[in-house]
């Protein structure tokens, strides 16, 4: 809070029309408002320093772990590794973007891990063991994930079991049940390898070029439209929007990381490109060129389609307002009639449900479903995600964007690390660093909420 | 119009089990007016209000509102009538703005999506109209604003949604001097506006400041409902303790919440 605040605080306002409103109005007029560029910058640090840092640490992380693994190894650098760790991450992160719900409302959902397993070993078992089409396969594993999150909402929100523990249930009781589907029924038994192209596909093929940059054309103008459309709005409304200089600045951004990420894997990033000489069959030689690798993986249209989804649901519709108001005060929140049950079933409906989908890109990157596969830290890594991103483990505070910022912090360190420390302590070591990256995180969300206390902000 | 009240209970009962909390409660609000709820505590007043609001039901009693009977399911039931409570805890969500806090549970829609622009403009005018100035912008986060700025928002929310009826719990309770001021020049422009306004408040000098009439509740019992002019800080004081007045006790018809 500003001294000019405290000020205009101080002054009591007993009758309409008195001086002291001239004064106070006169006050208020004086106070900074976010007219121009300098001005919303200036406003902008004041929050951060309120402790309302957003996605700020994790930004500033990633610059920094990426410069750090760059100029250690090469390997990391090259664009094989980039296209690698966009299909590697999106598991985690699809997975993310539904904790992201459930941890807005400071709940935990600790088996969302396992979850995953389960609806792709339910998909894998139809498709490998009962030759069920693949959409069908994938409804079922979604529509599985669903009723999990169905049975854990009830569990909390109606038996009145702390979340924490009703998942740490799941969280060992779908292990076992994961175990059961991969080594029982039809077809292959413990890794069960995925054949059907399409899963595949999700995680080994690309777009074609083409359909990259349409892609690309579409998230910018789609981008340009909305918040042109909406400044328009506000301007009719005769209500104060951003500055245009704040909007081009953030339309320019985006319409160059879009064209930038879609330039660079655009290019060929195969590791072998050279030529071998073989025999074309009739006594003559050609050159056979290794395939190419180029191209935006499909895997990222279903990051963006669930991102825009999920982004517009939770800030522009009134489900949305609700999960922030029953995360932020659910007396309140009961009090203005929100039915808080029904919200409170719905997020784990949905984080379960994108458990699903990220058990089937994880299975889809390895090709084969094992239960190995969803054990270990990938809830970990996708709670760690969310969190680092910007999520607030205490609830109310958090964005789906948190899920692919701190998604993208927890792969670079994951590949970065892998590829730094070699041998018997490499899972080693990227454990130990996961774990106090995720412990980091953590304790910038509780001293960020201190300080917000402190200063007034939150 | 004016003397008929727009709330009105007759006769009520309300027990806890073998408890009894309200005995016999006659209580009545009329617009354009502030009648203030005091009694010490375990008098009933939070009792009262909860019947009042929906929260509990009544045993027995009849409850007015506009003259026609009614009975009371639910908070939604009352919010529905018109009748708006500003708990002393707030009910404010701190990491929304104020403009969603306004809104909350009610928001415009249009279509899919929120019709963020125009519940702006309502909530800027309804503050405009309140002579509430002391808010920098609508966009704030409650979590931002102070003691007197919460109160101020959680009042303008009821006038927002055209109530008829205010019941404030304890406004002032955790304010400094300034913005107890601030918050009962409200309470007061909230008469003026045509609101019937039932303001609870252990503060004497606050309550003789801005309530039209005073209803004092003593063990259950409502022991008396006298204009602002009958009675000073003593007597006052004396109905909340005792329960009675001594040697100007008020009539008997005032006692049934009818004053002469």
């Amino acid at each position: 809070m500003t001294s000019l605040d405290k000020q205009a605080e101080a002054t009591p306002e007993l009758e309409s029309g008195s001086e002291a409103q001239e004064r106070l109005a006169a006050l208020a007029s004086t106070v900074p408002s976010a007219s121009n560029l300098g001005s919303y910058l200036s406003l902008y640090v004041q929050r951060v320093r309120g402790g309302e840092m957003g996605s700020l640490p994790a930004v500033g992380g990633l610059i920094v772990l990426v410069i750090l693994f760059s100029s250690v190894q090469d390997t990391f650098r090259g664009l094989y590794n980039f296209g690698n760790m966009l299909t590697e991450g999106s598991g985690p992160i699809l997975l993310a973007m539904g904790l992201v719900f459930v941890l807005l409302l400071g709940e935990i959902d600790l088996s969302a891990g396992f979850a995953a397993g389960v609806c792709a070993a339910v998909m894998v078992r139809l498709m490998v063991g009962y030759n069920v089409a693949w959409p069908l396969s994938i409804g079922a594993a979604i529509v599985t994930g669903v009723i999990i999150g169905f049975v854990i909402g009830l569990l909390r929100a109606k038996v009145r079991i702390p979340s924490f523990v009703v998942t740490l249930a799941f969280f060992l009781a779908f292990q076992g049940v994961a175990l059961y589907i991969v080594n029982n029924g039809p077809g292959q038994h413990g890794d069960v390898r995925i054949t059907d192209k399409v899963v595949l596909a999700f995680e080994n093929s690309q777009m074609p070029l083409w359909a990259g940059w349409v892609l690309a054309a579409v998230i910018v103008i789609g981008y340009l439209l909305i918040k042109v459309s909406a400044q328009l709005a506000r301007r009719r409304q005769g209500l104060a929007g951003e500055p245009t200089s704040v909007l081009a600045v953030k339309i320019g951004g985006v319409a160059v990381g879009t064209v930038g990420v879609v330039y660079f894997l655009s290019q060929n990033r195969a590791l072998h490109k050279t030529p071998t000489i073989a025999s074309n069959g009739n006594g003559g030689f050609v050159k056979v060129f290794p395939p190419k690798v180029e191209g935006v993986p499909w895997v990222v249209l279903v990051l963006i389609g669930f991102f825009v989804v999920w982004t517009f649901l939770l800030s522009r519709t009134r489900y949305g307002r609700h999960v922030y108001a029953v995360g932020g005060n659910e007396e309140a929140a009961r009090r203005a009639g929100i039915p808080v049950d029904r919200v409170r079933i719905s997020v784990f409906v949905l984080c379960s449900g994108m458990a699903a989908v990220g058990g089937i890109m994880i299975g889809s990157n390895v090709a084969a479903v094992s239960v190995a596969n969803y054990a270990g830290n990938t809830l970990l890594l996708a709670v760690g995600a969310a969190v680092i991103g910007g999520t607030s483990l205490f609830g109310g505070k958090g964005r789906v964007i948190d899920a692919l910022i701190g998604g993208a912090v927890v792969e670079v360190i994951q590949n970065g690390m892998s590829n730094l420390v070699q041998g018997n302590n490499g899972s080693a070591v990227q454990y130990i660093v996961t774990g106090i990256v995720l412990l980091l995180a953590a304790a910038v969300d509780a001293l960020s909420r201190r300080r917000a206390g402190a200063t007034g902000l939150a | 119009m004016v003397d008929e009240p727009i709330l009105e209970l007759r006769g009520l009962n309300k027990s806890f089990g073998p408890v009894e909390v309200l005995k016999n409660v006659q209580f009545s609000a009329r617009l354009g007016e502030v009648i203030a709820l005091v009694g010490d505590n375990g008098a009933g007043k939070s009792t009262l209000v909860k019947c009042i609001s929906g929260t509990y039901p009544i045993d027995s009693g009849e409850y007015l509102f506009e003259g026609h009977p009614v009975t009371m399911h639910s908070p939604r039931d009352a919010s529905a009538l018109g009748i708006e409570i500003v708990y002393q805890d707030l009910a404010l969500c701190d990491n929304l703005d104020i403009v969603q806090n306004m809104f909350l549970g009610r928001e415009r829609v249009r279509g899919l999506t929120l019709d963020e622009s125009s519940m702006e403009q309502s909530a800027q005018d309804t503050l405009k109209s309140l002579s509430v100035r002391t808010v920098r912008s609508v966009r704030q986060r409650v979590a931002s604003l102070s003691g007197g700025q919460r109160q101020t928002v959680a009042i303008a929310k009821a006038v927002l949604w055209n109530s008829k009826v205010v019941i404030l719990d304890e406004p002032t309770a955790a304010l400094g001097v300034a913005q107890t001021a601030q918050v009962l020049s409200l309470v007061r422009r909230l008469a003026d506006r045509g609101l019937a306004v039932v303001l609870i408040s252990h503060n004497m000098n606050e309550v003789l400041e801005v309530a039209d009439r005073i209803a004092v509740l003593y063990l259950g019992e409502m022991a008396a409902q006298v204009s602002r002019q009958d009675v000073n800080q003593q007597q006052l004081i004396e109905l909340i303790t005792t329960g009675r007045l001594d040697g100007a006790r008020p009539s008997p018809t005032e006692a049934n919440g009818v004053p002469a």
